[in-house]
């Protein structure tokens, strides 16, 4: 395919988008119908344009196409299939392309789905969503166009980064934009209702699965970026509170405030203006962690090679679209009036608690993330605000997260009962005293947070499963009822449930792997042997290879423990050749929940190898505990109550729909 | 309890979250940042020693020693002041002589620099941007020049 078509399909896109952000906001000032429902159409052929702008990118990449400068700068003929198409978003100008491509699917989305919207409210949201794709759209063909030709054409490629060249990148960047993007619509939805300056418990229905949605994918793009990092670097560190890291986080914080705080505004019809700020706020943080990856004014592993235009462009994008929704939010917030009272020990309590903290550590991370720069701007002074800062306080305050986490879904509505739910957690109460006892005992002595940490994240499963099994009555009715009522729970009950108890699982991967990790680094010759974590490792034979696009020393080990071979672990350094660039390719063997991971420093002068080995106990559980949360998203959204088409509850009745727990009063 | 005074409650906790967390980040920012030097600045300031920095710069050629195994010496320079570097570990897969670099330790009584970690970017032609700016500063290095 031409790339022309690519670049002119683009071109279109802004035309349709320009044309998308006017008609339905205008449609929904004058109140006419026709002009409305033209935004849905829009929508759709806005996907289309850009969808075609970037199947003609993808396809210029698989077919090597090296008249296009962006190919020619990120590729390589000799690269496997794969990592020719993944290399299309694996820079600068495709993955904002990937950007703006999301964005564009999620307004078809609503488009498609949103059937049960007022017209109005659809009309301004797809306006919205309109005009942010007029600002990325016009982003990309001022400063970052990708379908940009070279003349004469190179014979070869430069080839993309070696780091980028795995599996990782077809997986994260996708799952991440579907995250970031997808509050998009949540700002959009918020937006729109304060043009009409109406909004109601129906809307926090209607944004509910869209929040869930981008919180359920960003969540999963989080956790693979991890695991991407984790395998890929070398380093055996699965988190580096790198600031581009911490941009992925401050939204999912955000979004995570924001799919609690609109179960609120849905069934009290309370927290109103908190949430629609709380909808601003998570798109925003989104933006801002464009800003920073892409306009390089931090140093990180993920700054592309950077244009200071850029940085200057998606600024005044950031300020227009951040300063004007929170102008708007300003003018119209003191409408709203606020809807149901609640005591303090209430499940409302509970989920403004929740809030807080969340937001606090949010704006933990902000403040870490941003005080360089702005120490640097004001007194020239070049510092780095590093792991320590944020694991202090970020753990802080997610550590009384964990700890109320189980005591909210077990308050009532309007006013709780402290003393009764915290009588209902005391099964789980006392597993995790057995827990954190047993902790102890393995470790034997040293610092009490992985005792501790352990026995709270035990805790925080355990709850979760106590809040279903307390729901259906276990204990207190007839088995059978029991059983009838919990077939009878709504599926958002166990998807929260379900998520809960994911954050759990993270918890305790994360507590076993930062306290009881091995580490060891050496230098070791063939047959020369070392031990990690209780495993003996010998070097077998150190073997050179040949890839496709690069040359590979191969470090062979065999893993015994206790004098018994259980099999053999692999790392190797490989050396890209288009670039003459090195990487570590770790070896990774996984036992039970935790992994042995070794990785291949240079030749040593005087013959063998350096390595660096790591026991890992329990550190699959913190992507596992990650997918947990996001299936439990998942689980919510597929509620009928929650779904997006859905009409009415269905006829059949219900009667443990809602059970009262609690008697409310 | 009155309407208002639910909410005056509510705020209030809301407030007193807000004030610890705020104390929280005051107080972890105040421990735990770290600044960044070139050796010239160390020279001219001659910081204290135990001082936790990061320290960058470019790696002087021909100074990298392996002494044993995984104990590592190399010397740091930004053309103005030369600073010498001990380490232990693997160096990662872009540290090279004459390329940009961070380690990040403390300074030991005799005056060199005791690193617990060496960065090096993942980018052939990638000068950390601390470095980068240093270096200009110096008059040693142009933007777009490549660093090999």
């Amino acid at each position: 395919m031409n790339p022309e078509i690519g670049h002119y399909a683009l071109v279109l896109s802004l035309a349709v988008a320009i044309l998308m952000t006017a008609i339905p906001i205008w449609g929904a000032r004058t109140g006419d119908a026709a002009l409305m429902r033209v935004g849905s159409t829009l929508a759709l052929v806005l996907a289309g344009f850009v969808g075609l702008s970037f199947a003609t990118l993808v396809v210029a990449y698989v077919q090597s196409d090296f008249s296009v400068l962006n190919v020619v700068e990120n590729s390589h003929s000799a690269k496997p299939l794969l990592y020719r198409i993944t290399g299309t978003w694996g820079n600068h100008e495709g993955s904002m392309l990937l950007w703006v491509l999301v964005l564009a699917i999620f307004a078809a989305l609503v488009a498609l789905f949103g059937g049960n919207l007022p017209a109005r409210l659809k009309a301004n949201v797809l306006g919205v969503q309109g005009a942010v794709a007029v600002a990325f759209l016009l982003f990309i063909l001022l400063t970052s166009n990708p379908f940009i030709r070279v003349v004469p054409p190179p014979a070869e490629g430069q080839d993309l980064n070696p780091i980028l060249q795995d599996i990782g990148l077809a997986i994260h960047p996708p799952l991440l934009y579907l995250g970031y993007v997808g509050f998009s619509i949540t700002f959009a939805f918020a937006v729109a209702a304060l043009i009409e300056g109406r909004i109601d418990a129906a809307w926090a229905r209607w944004v509910r699965p869209w929040a869930l949605t981008a919180w359920a994918f960003l969540t999963l793009g989080i956790a693979m970026g991890s695991y991407w990092a984790y395998y890929e670097l070398g380093w055996g560190g699965w988190w580096f509170w790198d600031p581009v890291e911490n941009a992925s986080l401050m939204p999912w914080f955000a979004g995570t405030a924001l799919i609690h705080s609109a179960v609120v505004m849905e069934k009290r019809d309370a927290l109103k203006v908190w949430t629609v700020l709380l909808a601003i706020l998570a798109f925003s943080l989104s933006l801002l962690g464009t800003f920073l990856v892409r306009s390089g004014v931090l140093t990180s592993v993920h700054a592309f090679a950077t244009d200071p235009s850029r940085g200057v462009f998606i600024l005044a994008i950031l300020v227009f679209f951040i300063g004007g929704s929170l102008a708007l939010y300003a003018l119209r917030a003191p409408m709203l009036r606020q809807g149901g009272l609640f005591a303090p020990v209430s499940r409302e309590g509970a989920l403004v608690l929740n809030n807080l903290l969340l937001t606090a550590a949010a704006a933990a991370v902000l403040v870490g993330t941003l005080y360089p720069l702005a120490l640097e701007a004001y007194n020239g002074a070049k510092i780095t605000v590093g792991p320590p800062y944020f694991n202090l306080t970020v753990g802080a305050l997610m550590l009384p997260v964990a700890f109320a986490m189980p005591f909210g879904p077990l308050l009532a509505w309007k006013r709780g009962d402290l003393a009764g739910a915290a009588q209902r957690l005391m099964a789980a109460f006392g597993a995790a005293i057995v827990i954190a006892a047993l902790a102890a005992y393995a470790q034997g002595g040293g610092p009490l947070l992985a005792p501790f940490g352990m026995g709270l994240a035990a805790f925080v499963v355990i709850g979760a499963v106590a809040e279903v099994t307390e729901r259906a009555g276990f204990g207190r009715v007839p088995r059978a009822t029991a059983f009838a009522r919990l077939r009878g729970l709504p599926r958002s009950v166990f998807g929260a449930a379900l998520a809960h108890a994911g954050v759990g699982v993270c918890l305790f991967g994360i507590i076993a792997e930062t306290s009881w990790n091995a580490e060891r680094i050496t230098g070791v010759k063939v047959g020369g042997r070392f031990e990690v974590g209780g495993y003996e490792l010998t070097l077998d034979r150190l073997e050179p290879r040949n890839g496709p696009n690069y040359r590979d020393l191969a470090g062979v080990f065999t893993i015994r423990r206790g004098g018994v071979d259980i099999g053999t672990i692999e790392s190797s350094k490989r050396l890209f050749t288009a670039r003459n660039m090195p990487t570590t390719e770790s070896g990774i063997r996984t036992f039970g929940f935790s992994q042995l991971y070794v990785s291949l420093g240079d030749e040593l002068p005087g013959g063998g190898v350096g390595v660096r080995a790591y026991w890992k106990p329990y550190v699959t559980l913190i992507w596992i505990g990650s997918i947990i949360m996001a299936l439990g998203g998942a689980l919510s959204l597929s509620d009928r109550r929650l779904r997006v088409g859905a009409p009415k509850p269905a006829k059949k009745p219900k009667p443990a729909a809602e059970p009262k727990v609690v008697a409310a009063e | 309890m009155t309407r208002k005074k639910r909410r005056l409650l509510v705020i209030s906790g809301a407030a007193a979250v807000l004030a610890l967390s705020a104390g929280l980040v005051l107080f972890a920012l105040n421990d735990t940042i770290v600044f960044f030097r070139t050796p010239s600045e160390i020279a001219a300031e001659g910081t204290r020693p135990g001082t936790r920095l990061r320290l960058g710069g470019l790696v002087k050629d021909g100074s990298v020693q392996h002494t044993d195994g995984t104990h590592v010496r190399f010397v740091i320079t930004d053309h103005g002041a030369d600073m010498s570097v001990a380490y232990v570990g693997l160096l990662p897969d872009l540290f090279r002589e004459g390329q940009g670099v961070i380690a990040e330790g403390v300074i030991a009584p005799d005056g060199s620099f005791a690193a617990d970690s060496v960065l090096a970017k993942h980018d052939e032609t990638y000068m950390p941007k601390e470095v980068a700016d240093a270096l200009k500063k110096q008059g040693v290095w142009k933007e777009g020049e490549a660093t090999q």
